[in-house]
């Protein structure tokens, strides 16, 4: 059995900015622990010294010149944001008043 | 008109290229069946039929002055939901991204139109392409053609459907886990997923970068060959595009032969797991192979065994990251939630309410498998199955042309049956997993009717990485052989959708 408790879940998701309520955290703690007991055989998998692959083929680094190409407006890029000003992205406080 | 609805996509480009029908009657007659059946299929997400004339014109405009774009040139297309274009809302079956209308298209998309293919519509999939059902898709799960009861495959559940019940002659999909190759096996049609780099993810909304790939979906080998020859090649926007060329599909579906070839069957995916009707269909496209003249052999994949588990580790840590992106801030959904929030608080309550249960559990799980103290003995394990994948993929290839396998281990089930038991949905990519993992091409074709219960299974066919090509000649053997004794495609025996 492991280790998905109510409040890790409760770390992983403020981690992951979800927001979750009491019941989801009860439920996902449920199935979060049959999934990694189900999938925590990988852990056995490996005997002896292997490679990780994070890339299924291999590749080799490309350079280019340094061109300007056209590219995103501002204006574009900025269209389907939720609010914007002054030519930026509008968010709320970065920090508590507090 | 009825008959035209029923053609593959080659005799429709055949038709409109030698002017006997133009892309504008073609693209109507599925624009307006599409019209007609998808509030009981629900394949679309968006269809439009202004943007879709419009380019079915000017692609007859093209032809009359003898410009022929591609082998496609005027066949109407349908688009996966999470590619990006400029003239559709682009939601990838997602709440968080409504009615979000991107500012660049796709490359694949790009290519399409430069090719003259109308596209009808965006089609469903499961939210975020996480899902083997299209349950998990905000608007509504897609229906089977076959029975409308039952699932049509995820995540591409809407391209599948759309397809096999002829709302569109070919379509696009994208396979992380089998979400091609999943779909076309439950509704008797043909999907590929292309070696890993074969065909840009420009414009893809990224699930799992390094195991997404775009391929075709259709009713015939050689429609999925000319489709994969029109969206593949370099493109400079996507870093592991292939540089080099893999040659053409067409040409290979074209010249295949049955002669010399050396056909492996995986031991670890030749069991009881799979639906005795599905095992049955399979049994039969092997004894058919072997009555032609091809050698079959049993081969050894030992680490198969890890690969779900390798699997349900890599894909929710890359998509924990990919998903990162939508966070209120420069597209999608915004939610403020009471009082005088800080964006944290915003980025909470938006991904709250723009999420959907099943994507929330894997961004969660995938935040676990990258938290320190258990990185090194998940997602470090979990890259080391691939290599290990890899390893028994080339000392099979090297015994073997091809890798055959059942695509799924059942028939379509119910709309229901498994959407609360996540990890009986996880089950249904036994198959295709180790393609993704590995970064092979494989494609599945249709091989029969399950006995229990009269519906489609597919078989899969899985080549070493850069021979697609090899896979297609072998995808059109099988197709051939079946072809011979039914006398028409499987899909003809589709009950029709319109005296429902």
């Amino acid at each position: 059995m492991s280790e998905i408790t109510p409040d890790l879940v409760r770390h992983l998701a403020s981690l992951s900015r979800i927001l979750v309520t009491d019941e989801e955290v009860a439920t996902l703690a449920g199935e979060l622990n049959v999934i990694v007991d189900s999938i925590a055989i990988v852990t056995q998998a490996v005997k002896g010294d292997v490679l990780a692959t994070s890339h299924p083929i291999p590749m080799a680094n490309v350079f280019r010149e340094d061109v300007v190409e056209p590219s995103l407006t501002q204006e574009s890029a900025l269209s389907a944001a939720p609010d914007s000003a002054e030519g930026r992205f509008r968010v709320a406080a970065i920090l508590d008043e507090e | 008109m009825s008959d035209l609805i029923h053609k593959s996509a080659s005799e429709l480009a055949d038709l409109i290229a030698s002017k006997s029908i133009s892309s504008e009657e073609v693209t109507s007659a599925f624009f307006d069946r599409s019209v007609e059946l998808n509030p009981k299929t629900n394949s679309y997400l968006y269809l439009n039929r202004d943007t879709a004339i419009a380019a079915a014109k000017a692609a007859d405009a093209a032809l009359a002055n003898g410009e022929k774009l591609s082998p496609l040139h005027g066949v109407p297309i349908a688009v996966k939901d999470n590619l990006t274009t400029t003239d559709a809302p682009t939601t990838s079956g997602s709440k968080i991204l409504e009615g979000w209308v991107p500012q660049y298209d796709a490359t694949v998309v790009a290519r399409l139109r430069k090719a003259g293919l109308p596209i009808l519509g965006k089609t469903n999939m499961d939210e975020f392409a996480m899902g083997s059902s299209t349950e998990y898709s905000a608007y509504g799960p897609s229906k089977n053609p076959w029975d409308l009861t039952r699932i049509p495959g995820g995540s591409g559940g809407g391209s599948s459907s759309a397809v096999s019940g002829h709302l569109a002659p070919i379509a696009i999909g994208s396979d992380t886990g089998g979400s091609i190759r999943f779909p076309a096996a439950v509704t008797g049609s043909v999907g590929a997923k292309p070696t890993y780099g074969a065909v840009s993810r420009y414009g893809l909304i990224a699930l799992a970068s390094s195991l997404d790939q775009i391929g075709p979906v259709s009713n015939t080998v050689l429609d999925s060959a000319l489709l994969q020859d029109v969206i593949s090649g370099h493109d400079k926007h996507d870093s592991t595009s292939l540089p080099q060329s893999l040659g053409s599909m067409a040409d290979a579906v074209r010249s295949a032969d049955v002669k010399g070839l050396r056909v492996g069957v995986v031991k670890q995916l030749d069991s009881d797991a799979f639906q005795p009707g599905v095992k049955a269909c399979f049994d039969d496209t092997i004894a058919k192979l072997v009555a032609a003249g091809a050698e079959v052999v049993t081969v050894d994949c030992p680490s198969f065994e890890y690969a779900i588990a390798a699997y349900y580790l890599i894909l929710p840590a890359e998509a924990s990251s990919n998903l990162a992106k939508f966070d209120s801030v420069r597209f999608g959904l915004r939610v403020i939630p009471d009082g005088n929030p800080t964006i944290e608080r915003v980025m909470a309550a938006t991904r709250e309410a723009g999420f959907g249960p099943e994507v929330k559990r894997r961004i969660i799980l995938g935040t676990y498998a990258l938290s320190s103290g258990y990185y090194d003995a998940y997602y470090g394990s979990a890259q080391k199955v691939r290599t290990l994948i890899q390893q028994d993929l080339a000392k099979a290839f090297s015994q073997v042309d091809v890798l055959l396998t059942p695509t799924a281990p059942t028939t379509a089930f119910k709309i229901g049956e498994k959407v609360n038991d996540p990890l009986a949905m996880y089950l249904n990519d036994i198959a295709t997993i180790p393609a993704n993992l590995a970064g092979i091409p494989g494609m599945s074709v249709p091989n029969g009717l399950a006995f229990e219960d009269g519906l489609p299974s597919g078989v899969q066919i899985l080549a070493p990485a850069m021979q697609d090509a090899q896979m297609y000649r072998v995808g059109s053997i099988v197709e051939q052989m079946y072809l011979a004794e039914w006398g028409a495609p499987l899909i003809a025996k589709a009950p029709k959708l319109e005296v429902l």
